[in-house]
């Protein structure tokens, strides 16, 4: 009797759990559907009330206009912005991040100035690199907004490589020493290809980082590098038929983000919380 | 931990070899980094400095020593110390909610249950999204007529609701809490619950054979185990809160008037649409030099770097 009253509780928490668990999943998944299924819509759909719950057919006229009108050039804008900054990022960090690790360079004044860099308010740095830009002749160039998401991104690359780089084994580089390469051949032949999990990882944070940036690219885009975050809030003016506009370009620039993410979900809580939690 | 491991002993032994110099090996590698770490960390902080001394307007371009001035105007300036009261609110009331929302979340999932991984891949999503195509999404979803929210609470409340979410005074703030909320709390959900899941049993086990109650084990056992973690994710998030940008500017843009205009939005109107230059590096360096101080004790404190 006890028997079965205790498996009844259990199995009556455990519908709990899963009533709970849904309400939450709608809570937070809802709003995505609603973005995407907005971008299927036709604009009778979109300006019905009541709101359409679910479109009645699936259209693709909406994303269509986004590459006749060459506004989806701002995707490939944001694709290249952030994969040649966070090429250049890792590349530089690592090297940096295995200063740190292996001859404690400058100690942890260095370390904390560094991670500190990371938490700065965007806002107070963008106005006197504005103003640099503008005297260099860099705004709305590629070459100006790589070498900024560059060093703003630099900080987490450093601070995840120097986590990752701590459990490379000294033994390897040490025999490799002995065998006579030189440092420079050890960092590239033993450092990187050991780390390369963690390479790989932290890039793609850094590229989702740079890819999601907004307010660097709004004020240092004009009308040549427009990235999509900003190419959506250009359609914010119009009152109305821009909604579809505003769906499709978000929905452009957000289905690359999760595909990614969700292939490493191994990594993602490391690489979210500054590497904070392993494993 | 500060001592030279042997490791470093050994390259002061061994004599240079190859292409590149191997002395002064460890200051070549950092050098990249240093360079475009000085860009962002340093130049912004003096040009800030020197700007804020002279008198560059809009319409005056005065770069003679202008002393004090614009940092005298700093105090006068009641719309940028409602900015910062505006940021605190917001800081205020998120964190919390997020923090605790978060950790009731992952309490939640804590332990197993058939299909549990396909929840928390679909609950982290909004955390990836870009803040301001979560602003975008939010305020199709607010549209006080053919947005979802007022159908759904009409459908509570037994009638049409108009409400304007983005326009209306009482309604902007939760508008953009809900969204921040919405956004950050699966960020602190995965944390909390990657920490939670490291929290050694059998101390938990045990307690609870002593007859410890829940609240009792938590705040003893469970809540000391995780706080390391937790601090470092608070302090991610308090500082993301402070610069908070991106969702106002797409759900409000500051407005109604200056009613939802926070220190990063007060600081773009006047650099970027009042071209203030010399006013705004002010603010700026105020900033920068505030965050600074608050950021770098708080990792010292927290041990972050070390």
């Amino acid at each position: 009797m006890t028997n079965f009253s205790l498996a009844a509780t259990r199995r009556w928490k455990l519908a709990c759990r899963y009533g709970l668990a849904s309400l939450l999943l709608v809570f937070f998944v809802f709003p995505i559907y609603w973005l995407f299924i907005i971008s299927f819509k036709t604009p009778d759909e979109i300006f019905h009330f009541p709101p359409v719950w679910y479109p009645k057919s699936f259209q693709f006229a909406n994303y269509a206009v986004l590459f006749k009108d060459g506004d989806a050039v701002s995707v490939l804008n944001s694709l290249i912005l952030a994969g040649v900054s966070t090429v250049i990022a890792m590349i530089f960090g690592t090297m940096c991040a295995y200063s740190l690790v292996r001859f404690k360079t400058g100690g942890e004044d260095f370390a904390v100035w560094v991670i500190s860099q990371r938490l700065m308010p965007p806002i107070a740095i963008i106005f006197p690199i504005f103003l640099l830009y503008v005297y260099l002749g860099w705004v709305d160039s590629y070459g100006g907004l790589i070498i900024l998401y560059t060093a703003f991104n630099l900080p987490y690359v450093i601070w995840m490589m120097r986590g990752y780089i701590e459990d490379i084994p000294l033994e390897l580089e040490e025999s490799a020493l002995v065998d006579g390469c030189s440092r420079w051949a050890v960092l590239w032949k033993v450092v990187f290809p050991m780390a390369r999990t963690g390479l790989f990882a932290t890039a793609v944070f850094t590229f989702v980082f740079a890819w999601n940036e907004f307010i660097f690219a709004l004020v240092l885009t004009r009308t040549e590098v427009v990235t999509y975050t900003v190419q959506v809030t250009h359609y914010f003016g119009g009152q109305s038929n821009f909604w579809a506009k505003i769906a499709a370009m978000s929905a452009l620039g957000t289905v690359p983000v999760f595909i990614t993410v969700s292939l490493l979900q191994r990594f993602l809580v490391r690489g979210i919380s500054m590497g904070a939690v392993k494993g | 931990m500060t001592s030279a491991s042997p490791f470093v002993l050994s390259v002061i032994a061994r004599p240079p070899s190859g292409r590149m110099p191997d002395h002064n090996f460890r200051y070549w590698i950092i050098a990249p980094s240093v360079f475009l770490l000085l860009l962002i960390g340093l130049f912004p902080l003096i040009y800030s400095l020197v700007v804020s001394f002279q008198q560059i307007t809009m319409t005056d371009y005065d770069t003679s020593f202008a002393g004090l001035t614009n940092y005298a105007q700093l105090f006068d300036d009641a719309r940028l110390w409602q900015s910062i009261a505006h940021t605190l609110i917001i800081t205020i009331i998120a964190l919390p909610v997020e923090l605790v929302f978060g950790l009731a979340m992952a309490h939640l999932f804590l332990e197993r249950m058939p299909g549990r991984q396909i929840f928390i891949s679909l609950i982290v999503l909004p955390t990836v999204i870009s803040p301001v195509v979560a602003g975008a999404t939010w305020r199709l979803l607010f549209d006080q007529r053919y947005g979802p929210i007022n159908q759904v609470i009409g459908w509570f409340a037994g009638h049409e609701v108009v409400m304007l979410w983005n326009i209306t005074p009482h309604l902007v703030y939760p508008a953009i809490l809900i969204c921040e909320i919405w956004q950050w709390t699966p960020f602190m959900f995965l944390i909390l619950l990657a920490a939670l899941s490291n929290v050694d049993k059998s101390l938990t086990e045990a307690a609870e054979l002593d007859g410890a109650g829940f609240w009792r084990i938590f705040f003893k056992i469970v809540l000391p185990a995780i706080w390391p973690v937790m601090a470092i994710a608070i302090l991610i998030r308090g500082v993301d809160l402070f610069r908070i940008f991106d969702v106002i500017w797409a759900l409000t843009s500051g407005g109604p008037g200056t009613m939802t205009e926070t220190i990063s939005i007060y600081t773009y109107v006047q650099g970027f649409q009042q071209f203030e230059s010399s006013y705004t590096a002010a603010i700026a360096f105020l900033i920068v030099g505030l965050m600074s101080v608050i950021v770098i004790w708080a990792i010292r404190r927290m041990g972050l770097a070390k």
